[in-house]
């Protein structure tokens, strides 16, 4: 079993930055489990979406930021929805992912690997590019055959461009990335 | 009647994987007395990555379409085919109310976002709206009689219902009322809002079998001959993964995913040809042969 002590742990400045960067009010959560129950892929996380709420409650920032739920949410939008008090789950699940990427956790790389190659793409293109980026994709993480039983049907209706559509001003979208680092990237 | 306008955001996905929604779409609303005029040198609105890594790297990416929007004239609203784009740039509108928030985005543009910002709908919502069930009816040629089609929304067309402000978020109609007007029958299905595994498809593969297995599992169950959808990833992964998902699970399903707009089509005389129906992974000529004899 495994067990937290809450008083030792308790990381008071993480639940502020969670509670600034989402806009939303953890102490709202009552834990009535209304977000688990609707969540699709609650099968593929170690830990729950409502129980990863109330590890932000309790200031736990290991045991959220390090989990893999938070690179497996799919952002349904369900929890949010469906939450009786209206608090954003999503916008919480999808903050600690920013402060998981920020602070150096990656524990589903290939998921990291797949929105890396989607912006890389974006950032180069303007536009993504659904071949190129699967190509960056197969780079990084070596996994050659991933979906390449899909290709030959793509590729014979005319769905896999070989080249990319690029936007004309391309350096337009370059440089919100490039801003982007400048400005807020830690 | 008068000529609807519309400054329009295809979506890069419209380029390549789902061709045939970009093309049914610019069909049908000509055909229906609505004008897309394209986006300026339109770039991606940033897809389901773009937010995962930053809210304002998200916005700018979205914000930079809504501002070159904005110079189109005569357009009320900006429309695209794709949920994710929707929900996209819905989101950045939304969050772009906020001054902080706008301030913040704006360090990141090349043109700053100055003012109001026009209103986001799907090509969906302004169908049902702005033409009318009514007009639809009244348009259809080749009634798609015989035809049992299980409605799929996919997850986020109508949640969260603050931002997204269309239809019901627990039981939407618009997809299920689009049928029963071209003539189709519509096959009880209650998932319709149920996650397909959205873009899992490359990285974990194991839940988009498993999600999209469970929608077509369901349809199959409840006799639907084919399923309808308004989005493109929601398509990909029941169309062209359906054969993973069928190694997956041990099922074998031969159901044709089509996109909504290519149904109105056909019921409007279009040719399958014109609606792309070739591109679609599984087949569905034998449906349609059978449909009209």
């Amino acid at each position: 079993m495994h067990v937290i002590n809450l008083s030792k742990t308790r990381d008071q400045e993480f639940i502020s930055r969670v509670e600034q960067e989402s806009g939303q009010n953890l102490s709202l959560c009552y834990q009535c489990g209304n977000c688990t129950a609707g969540c699709p892929v609650t099968f593929v996380y170690d830990i729950p979406v409502h129980q990863i709420v109330r590890l932000c409650q309790a200031g736990q920032k290991d045991a959220v930021l390090g989990c893999h739920s938070l690179w497996l949410c799919a952002s349904c939008q369900s929890c949010t929805t469906r939450c009786p008090n209206s608090i954003d789950v999503a916008h919480i699940m999808d903050t600690l992912r920013h402060m998981a990427r920020r602070d150096g956790y990656a524990t589903e790389y290939g998921v990291k690997s797949f929105t890396d190659s989607f912006l890389e793409s974006v950032e180069r293109h303007g536009r993504a590019f659904e071949l190129g980026l699967m190509m960056l994709y197969t780079m990084k993480t070596g996994k050659f055959w991933t979906d390449v039983d899909l290709a030959p049907a793509m590729l014979a209706k005319g769905k896999l461009g070989f080249k990319p559509h690029p936007v004309q001003n391309k350096e337009a979208i370059s440089k919100i990335f490039k801003r982007f680092r400048e400005e807020f990237a830690q | 009647m008068t000529t609807l306008r519309y400054a329009y955001y295809p979506g890069c996905s419209g380029l390549g994987t789902s061709k045939e929604y970009d093309m049914s779409t610019r069909a049908v609303c000509e055909a229906l007395g609505m004008e897309l005029i394209d986006i300026t040198d339109w770039s991606c609105c940033g897809s389901s990555p773009a937010h995962t890594v930053d809210d304002r790297l998200a916005g700018a990416l979205s914000a930079r379409n809504l501002v070159q929007a904005g110079d189109i004239e005569g357009v009320d609203a900006i429309i695209t085919p794709c949920p994710s784009c929707l929900a996209n740039l819905k989101t950045a509108r939304h969050r772009l109310q906020k001054p902080e928030f706008r301030a913040e985005v704006n360090k990141l543009l090349e043109r700053p976002v100055h003012g109001d910002i026009l209103p986001v709908k799907s090509v969906l919502q302004a169908i049902v709206e702005d033409v009318g069930m009514e007009e639809l009816r009244y348009r259809v040629r080749t009634p798609l009689k015989g035809m049992s089609i299980a409605p799929y929304y996919g997850c986020i067309m109508n949640r969260p219902p603050k931002i997204m402000e269309f239809d019901s978020h627990e039981n939407p109609m618009a997809l299920d009322n689009i049928l029963e007007a071209l003539g189709a029958t519509v096959a009880p299905f209650n998932l319709k809002v149920e996650c397909c595994g959205a873009s899992f498809g490359v990285a974990r593969r194991d839940i988009v079998e498993r999600l999209s297995g469970k929608l077509l599992n369901l349809a199959a169950e409840n006799n639907a001959q084919a399923m309808v959808t308004a989005c493109p990833l929601c398509q990909m992964n029941l169309d062209a993964r359906q054969n993973q998902i069928n190694v997956a699970n041990s099922t074998n399903h031969v159901m044709p995913i089509f996109y909504f707009t290519q149904l109105i089509g056909l019921a409007l005389g279009f040719s399958q040809s014109q609606m792309g129906l070739e591109k679609l992974v599984v087949s569905p000529r034998e449906l349609l042969a059978g449909a009209a004899g």
